[in-house]
């Protein structure tokens, strides 16, 4: 859990971060949303302290990052930014090991963790762990730099705009391999970005910002559905109907869909958006999707007219 | 082909000397070279953190680097004294740019984004520098290390002029002295030194960047041991010798105190320029002066007598091409407006008052003719030009541009000089070539050094001042077509000189005593 108060950053006169507080819960994903410029990177580095932040308090589960000392807060605290940062002069499996050799693990220890890892992000090692980072594609490269931020298991993970030096199909592909990555779901994470389509896939909590300020937090749903002011308003208008079907999860229609009993596989989960469920309809030839649940080991089905339906529903009481 | 054959029978000859020249030579590279590095890294880490104070850094680094080698070697004498102590910290300053430009280069070349990744990983920022930094900037590192070492090894042929030693013995030797294969026999092995230290750092800069770790560890340990090649030259010894180049070669010169006296002390390479100072303070005790040196004066040096003649006259004349004899008759009576004109104490003067008085040649020139009645002003004619040389010591200085005003006053031709020619050889070869028109020799000088007559003409005519005149004349005349005019009149002979009190106090008057005493003190320290 992430806890910040009233934190402020001024680099010359300038408040780069004004004053703002938020919260992140426990294996819960919070996404830092703005422009460039608007204070989000600054943010995130206040809070493993690659930047000091000029007033304010900031405790990660209960404890005062400002009494730890920098290096051993930074090496409890996984950390991937845009250029990936891997060393040159490292192989894939010397990157993935800095963090381990700074915490003295035995090297037994730190291979079969580099090994699991590496299986995971489907980089076979007996493939990808003597290849340096310039024999890597841009994908890989993120990829590795994500392993070097799991390998110590830690249970906070800050990512500055991980997939922003990737070109659009890759960053899909990662984005997706990173939702469905176990690794991830536990863990406490604060990501930064610009992308607003991102911010709504991986965000279970969004901060957006500008100027310094948080304008408006909240679930994806709240920000798309309840804008606070014209700044928020204007922020998501561009691809207003894409975000508002992404903000929707099938869960909020689970009750009122029709049971299938015809015994297929789920298609869609109900954690997943109206958006995902449209564009694999609109694929099909049969106009309904099945739908599955976490917890409950019945299916449901959906129509494009169901999705259609809710959605009015929606707009009208808001 | 025979000439190939000479210099390498001379290599043979002279192999140990050659070889502990290369040694030195290595050594004062290696050193100065550490000592940079040990410096130089750290300054350029330490700006490349702190941008504000890299300019500054950089150029007082910069501005040292543009202070002649010779120069900077000259700032160090009053400083360190000479040896080697002022060679390696003058090298040391001169390998400081490249070093300190390269590391702050380097490591400012980092990729921001891996540093940051560093730190954000939780490396301290020691294990920053030294884990991804340093191996990072090591290829720009080390190219500034290369071009350090290829300037050092140049420059450090120039520590024989303060006595350090080094392959510079034999080029400035052998420049002095006319004698190529000393010059080659020196030159080459500095030439192939830098071309091979050049090569084995190229190996390693071009060394796979991942490789860049243990090279951090390997190139201190490797420079150490190369240092570790030079002992410094000399011990503290009861009598030491500091010979310029010149004098060590030559028959009227160290080669003669073996030969005639068998005259052992240890001995060290220096310039001219120091040799003076350095025996006033101490640092040397025996020197190669001349006897009308202004310095003698001013640091109460005594002469030691020749007692058994082994340094012919030294009658100075203006040598001059006979072709511009020919072309200009008016000159050569202008010139002789000098002869018989200075006396070796008149000489001794005027030389005190430039060489320690520091009075421009130009001046002294100036108040002697003016003195003696013998200045008309220039008549700025145009009936030609006359091109003076000069060797690299007050004395020429003021004989050329005595011989300037005497031209200009009482000819139509105009005078330029080129001064500071290096030495006998390069006067001569100037000379020869038709670079300059005429400049001030020694009549010894011409003999033994140019000429290098039999044993037997030698012993014919070494005591009488008459007899080398005339013999340099005629051989001048007949192989160069060049002409000696009327002597000058003083003599400014070679002569070994002493501190007056130390001279004093071992009862040492002549070179016989000098040798008597060394053998003594010899015997005591075995």
């Amino acid at each position: 859990m992430i806890l910040a108060e009233n934190i402020s950053k001024i680099f010359g006169g300038i408040r780069a971060v004004d004053n703002i507080s938020f919260e992140v819960k426990q294996g819960s994903t919070m996404v830092l949303l703005g422009t460039s410029g608007c204070g989000k990177t600054t943010t995130l580095k206040m809070l493993n302290r690659l930047i000091a932040a000029s007033s304010g308090n900031i405790q990660i589960d209960g404890k005062d990052i400002f009494r730890i000392k920098p290096e051993l807060l930074r090496r409890s605290i996984g950390y991937v930014s845009q250029n990936n940062g891997l060393f040159p002069h490292f192989t894939v499996a010397e990157n993935i090991a800095v963090v381990p050799k700074l915490l003295k693990w035995d090297k037994s220890k730190t291979l079969s963790r580099t090994n699991e890892l590496l299986h995971q992000l489907r980089l076979p090692p007996e493939q990808f762990a003597n290849k340096y980072p310039d024999e890597l594609s841009g994908g890989q490269k993120q990829r590795i730099s994500l392993a070097r931020a799991l390998i110590s298991n830690p249970d906070v993970l800050l990512m500055d705009e991980p997939f922003g030096a990737l070109d659009p199909i890759t960053r899909a592909g990662i984005r997706k391999e990173f939702l469905e990555l176990p690794e991830l779901k536990r863990k406490t994470i604060v990501l930064v970005t610009h992308d607003v389509q991102e911010a709504f896939e991986l965000g279970d909590h969004i901060c957006l910002m500008d100027k310094g300020k948080i304008i408006q937090s909240g679930t994806p749903q709240e920000l798309i559905f309840k804008p606070a002011g014209a700044f928020t308003k204007n922020f998501f208008s561009h691809q207003k109907l894409q975000l508002e079907l992404s903000a929707l999860k099938l869960d909020t229609i689970w009750e009122k869909l029709p049971v299938d009993e015809s015994g297929a596989k789920a298609e869609i989960d109900s954690k997943d958006s109206f958006w995902q469920a449209m564009e694999i309809l609109s694929d099909k030839t049969i106009p309904q999707i099945l739908v599955g649940h976490e917890s409950m080991p019945i299916l449901k089905t959906a129509s494009l007219s169901d999705l259609q339906n809710a959605y009015r529903l929606i707009k009208q009481t808001t | 082909m025979e000439q190939q054959q000479n210099l390498w029978q001379f290599v043979i000859q002279q192999s140990d000397k050659l070889w502990d020249q290369t040694l030195a030579h290595i050594g004062l590279t290696c050193i100065s070279l550490l000592i940079a590095v040990a410096v130089g890294l750290p300054l350029g880490i330490w700006i490349a953190r702190k941008k504000k104070a890299a300019w500054i850094v950089l150029g007082i680094a910069g501005v040292l680097q543009t202070i002649p080698s010779i120069a900077l070697l000259g700032f160090m004498i009053p400083l360190l004294g000479i040896g080697s102590l002022p060679a390696v910290a003058a090298l040391f300053l001169y390998a400081l740019l490249p070093i300190i430009r390269n590391t702050y280069t380097g490591i400012s070349g980092v990729d921001a984004a891996v540093t940051e990744s560093a730190r954000a990983m939780g490396m301290s920022s020691w294990q920053v520098l030294v884990h991804v930094e340093l191996p990072l900037a090591m290829p720009v590192l080390l190219a500034g290390i290369r071009t350090a070492t290829v300037i050092n090894v140049g420059v450090a042929t120039l520590a024989a002029y303060i006595a350090a030693g080094g392959l510079g013995e034999f080029i400035f030797g052998g420049i002095a002295l006319n004698n190529t294969n000393m010059i080659l026999a020196g030159a080459i092995p500095a030439a192939l030194l830098a071309i091979l230290l050049d090569f084995l750092l190229s190996l390693v800069q071009k060394a796979n960047l991942r490789k860049m770790r243990k090279i951090v560890v390997l190139l201190p340990v490797l420079l150490l041991l190369f240092s570790s090649f030079y002992i410094f030259p000399y011990a503290k010894q009861e009598i030491l010798g500091g010979f310029t180049p010149e004098f060590m070669g030559r028959e009227d010169g160290y080669l003669g105190l073996r030969s005639k006296y068998e005259l052992k002390i240890p001995t060290v390479v220096i310039s001219d320029a120091v040799m003076y100072k350095a025996a006033f303070e101490g640092k040397i005790d025996v020197i190669s002066g001349y006897s009308t040196d202004g310095r003698l004066k001013a640091y109460d040096l005594v002469t030691l007598n020749d007692d058994k003649t082994i340094f012919p006259p030294y009658q100075a004349a203006p040598l001059i091409r006979q072709e511009a004899l020919v072309q200009f008759p008016d000159l050569e009576p202008a010139l002789n407006l000098l002869s018989g004109k200075i006396s070796d104490s008149v000489m001794t003067d005027l030389n005190y008052r430039v060489d320690y008085l520091k009075q421009l040649p130009e001046k002294v020139a100036l108040d002697f003719l003016m003195e003696n009645g013998m200045y008309k002003p220039p008549r700025n004619g145009n009936a030609g030009t006359i091109r003076l040389g000069s060797k690299i010591f007050a004395e020429q200085y003021i004989l050329i541009n005595i011989y300037k005003m005497l031209i200009e006053g009482n000819t139509d031709l105009k005078v330029t000089t080129r001064t500071g020619l290096g030495g006998t050889k390069i006067c001569f070869d100037a000379l020869t070539n038709n670079e300059i028109d005429l400049y001030p020799e020694y009549t010894g000088t011409g003999l033994l050094v140019i000429l290098q007559p039999q044993k037997k003409v030698l012993a014919q005519i070494t005591g009488s001042r008459i007899g080398v005149y005339n013999y340099v004349q005629k051989e001048f005349q007949k192989q160069y077509k060049l002409s000696w005019l009327k002597p000058i009149g003083f003599n400014n002979a070679y002569a070994l000189m002493m501190r007056r009190g130390q001279a004093q106090q071992l009862g040492i008057r002549s070179i016989s005593d000098l040798k008597k005493y060394a053998d003594g003190a010899g015997i005591k320290q075995q």
